[in-house]
């Protein structure tokens, strides 16, 4: 029987395969073992911020759009890493012909700061005093904007210790800040941020002299955090184009985390319901769906956790429907096999008249129902697509296991009556 | 004892008269749109201290001008829904709520704009139609090989009358609980509309599948069909009612335990499921038999 002993094999390997599987997915015990990676939950699990932002490409050439929303996202990104974000994820994605920008925020508290900083430009500008009538000064711009500026640093003060924010300007921003210095000597030189200044007194500084390569500082208008904050925001850039924010998503983490325990608790229950089902009405038959259900579960889970694939609420529902479709292989099939032996044929030739007879429905009901998942994943947004890719996972997996798993433990463990 | 087919005007009735009172509840009542399909805002949120949805309501009508729609939901805690709001007004609004209630812990908030919400709406009429078709097309493809005396493009028909009349039930039945107890439509019941879909149409193949096995048995004889598919009929109805129990047992399992939110998605769903298995028995077979080819009995 080297037949026998292959199948006794591939038997014990692959329930090894699924116990390492299942200990792999199961992530307290695994973690404390190994540290090696965790389930990502998504946003509507561990709680955050999910925000939608539409690009404004109006003002850009359209060979250039590429390259701007590239850009936009680099941008953007690099705020978003400003607030400290356990992976912040930042991807654009096309729709209709509109250009998006998502921003994924996982356990963020404060979502409305993050949204002001994401959103903001910080519009800088120096103006220089045309005329004055009366007590109203005629300001115009200058052309020098926060475009120019290469980098910025804090600083403070050496007398009064107040914070300071240093500009460098790039090459061209140099030449600007030369000539209108150069032009406004023994002049007020305001700066304007986001349009604004308080008072001619704080935000305009005389111009001393011509100031050569593009240095210039800020000066006794911040608190050090405000200070801090403007510096960062010019580190990472202007936004390159406008954005506006279309769709705003925030999930409380104690929300998420209950919505998860129930979940698993609920699949638990649901699970042991299909097990005492499967052993009461179809006793022996029913032990080895048991036997393969498991395998399944663990099998499948492993493979979610390392392809990774994003855990949701949604991901965990579609996840949890595969299970109980899992077993309808097998049902299909022990059904066949017990009609098989009601017609005379001894046990074992009835498990593979079995096997063989319900294949036909098996195939085309799974293909049905990975025919939906494909469309539910290419015709909705990221929340479904979680749905859809844990059913069409489960689904193919479950074929494996109802078929493979379950025909290799009849074959070992069913002994022909001789 | 299973004479479905003897029956089959009792059983085609019932379900036409379902799917009618589907259809006019769907076009009478209409669908109430969630958010994520016209754009808008909803708010779940609760306060330390104990308030009512009057004094929500009044609050936001002292300080805003409008009263918004405010729920209370399983868990103590309020829905507010509004327009779209951008996060400055979603500041005030915390600002004020803040003042009169203390600081809101908030489960969650979505905003969305309408122009998603309408694209939305468009993928997944899409996708709905799609999934029936394609279906459909598979069935009709799968069950080539038995064209005698029923046309193979008759069994992917008959599957997508079963598909609407497992999907039209349920969207009826949504139709209801949203105008009677303000259930929304939003992606999720699409989502279950097609996992019914691809899920009611396996009990049908299953009962197709043996038909066409005995069709092909006793090819060149002479049958009676309304007895063969009498016959298929009862040597199936086991494994169809078990295999949608196994789900129907996960399914009541996230109902009495699960997550609250997906509470109506997996509802849908369940009645999906359970009406699938009816139609696969009850209504996919006696059709086969109507719409059978000239002179078979």
């Amino acid at each position: 029987m080297r037949n026998r002993k292959r199948l006794v094999f591939f038997l014990v390997f692959l329930i090894a395969v699924s116990i390492v599987a299942g200990l792999f997915a199961y992530e307290p015990l695994f973690k404390k073992w190994t540290g090696f990676r965790s389930w990502q939950l998504g946003l509507d699990l561990a709680g955050g911020s999910f925000l939608i932002y539409e690009i404004d490409l109006n003002g850009v050439a359209p060979v250039d759009r590429d390259s701007v929303v590239k850009g936009l996202r680099d941008v953007v990104e690099r705020r978003v890493n400003l607030f400290g974000v356990r992976e912040p994820k930042v991807y654009t994605e096309e729709s209709a012909g509109a250009n998006r920008l998502v921003v994924e925020l996982a356990g963020i508290s404060d979502v409305g700061e993050a949204i002001a900083q994401i959103g903001e430009t910080p519009f800088l500008e120096f103006r220089e005093i045309v005329s004055v009538e009366g007590d109203m000064a005629v300001f115009s711009p200058t052309g020098l904007t926060g475009r120019y500026v290469k980098g910025a640093q804090l600083g403070f003060d050496q007398i009064t210790r107040e914070a300071q924010v240093y500009l460098e300007f790039n090459d061209e921003g140099a030449g600007i800040f030369e000539e209108v210095t150069g032009r406004n000597i023994g002049q007020p030189l305001c700066i304007f941020l986001d349009g604004e200044i308080r008072s001619m007194e704080e935000d305009c500084p005389t111009v001393q002299a011509q100031i050569s390569g593009g240095k210039a500082q800020i000066t006794g208008r911040f608190s050090v955090d405000e200070a801090r904050a403007i510096v960062e925001r010019f580190n990472a850039g202007a936004l390159p184009a406008p954005i506006k924010l279309i769709n705003q998503q925030t999930i409380g983490a104690d929300f998420g985390k209950d919505a998860l325990t129930s979940s698993v608790f609920a699949g638990a229950v649901g699970t042991a319901v299909i097990i005492l089902f499967m052993l009461i009405y179809y006793r022996r038959f029913g032990l080895f769906a048991v036997v393969a259900l498991l395998m399944y579960i663990a099998l499948t889970l492993a493979v979610f956790k390392i392809i990774p694939i994003t855990l949701t609420l949604a991901g965990v529902a579609g996840f949890l429907l595969s299970v109980g479709m899992a077993v309808d292989a097998n049902i299909l099939v022990f059904e066949r096999t017990k009609e098989e032996i009601k017609k005379g044929l001894n046990r074992l030739s009835a498990i593979e008249e079995g096997f063989r007879r319900a294949w036909p429905s098996i195939r085309d009901s799974n293909i049905t129902t990975m025919i939906s998942s494909i469309v539910l994943y290419y015709f909705t947004s990221s929340f479904v697509q979680g749905f859809a890719l844990a059913l069409f996972i489960g689904v193919v997996m479950s074929m494996f296991s109802a078929i493979t798993v379950t025909r290799t433990l009849l074959r070992v463990f069913t002994v022909p009556k001789t | 004892m299973w004479n479905v087919i003897g029956k089959r005007k009792i059983f085609l009735g019932t379900s036409g008269t379902f799917m009618l009172a589907s259809l006019v509840l769907i076009l009478v009542l209409g669908f109430r749109p969630g958010i994520d399909l016209t754009g808008g805002t909803s708010w779940q949120l609760s306060f330390p201290e104990e308030t009512g949805l009057e004094e929500i309501k009044n609050v936001f009508q002292k300080e805003t001008g409008f009263i918004p729609s405010v729920k209370k939901a399983g868990d103590g805690s309020f829905i507010i829904r509004l327009p779209e709001t951008g996060e400055e007004l979603h500041q005030n609004y915390i600002g004020f709520l803040e003042k009169e209630f203390g600081t809101p812990v908030e489960l969650n908030f979505s905003s969305i704009g309408p122009t998603v919400g309408r694209e939305l709406r468009a993928r997944a009429i899409w996708a709905v139609v799609l999934v029936l078709l394609s279906i459909s097309f598979y069935v009709a493809f799968a069950f080539r090989k038995v064209s005698e005396p029923v046309k193979s493009w008759k069994y992917g028909g008959i599957a997508l009358i079963t598909l609407l009349h497992d999907a039209g039930i349920p969207a009826g039945l949504l139709a209801l609980l949203g105008h009677f107890k303000g259930i929304e439509i939003d992606t999720n019941f699409i989502v279950a509309l097609l996992v019914i879909v691809g899920f009611s149409v396996h009990d049908t193949i299953v009962v197709f599948d043996r038909i066409r096995e005995n069709l092909i048995l006793h090819r060149g004889k002479r049958i009676v069909l309304a007895d063969l598919i009498n016959e298929s009929i009862r040597s199936t109805i086991a494994r169809s009612i078990n295999t949608s129990l196994t789900l129907v047992f996960i399914l009541l399992a996230l109902i009495f335990f699960g997550p609250p939110s997906i509470f109506y998605f997996v509802l849908t769903i369940l009645v999906g499921t359970v009406i699938g298995t009816y139609s696969s028995i009850f209504v996919a077979s006696p059709l086969l038999y109507v719409l059978r080819g000239k002179g078979v009995d």
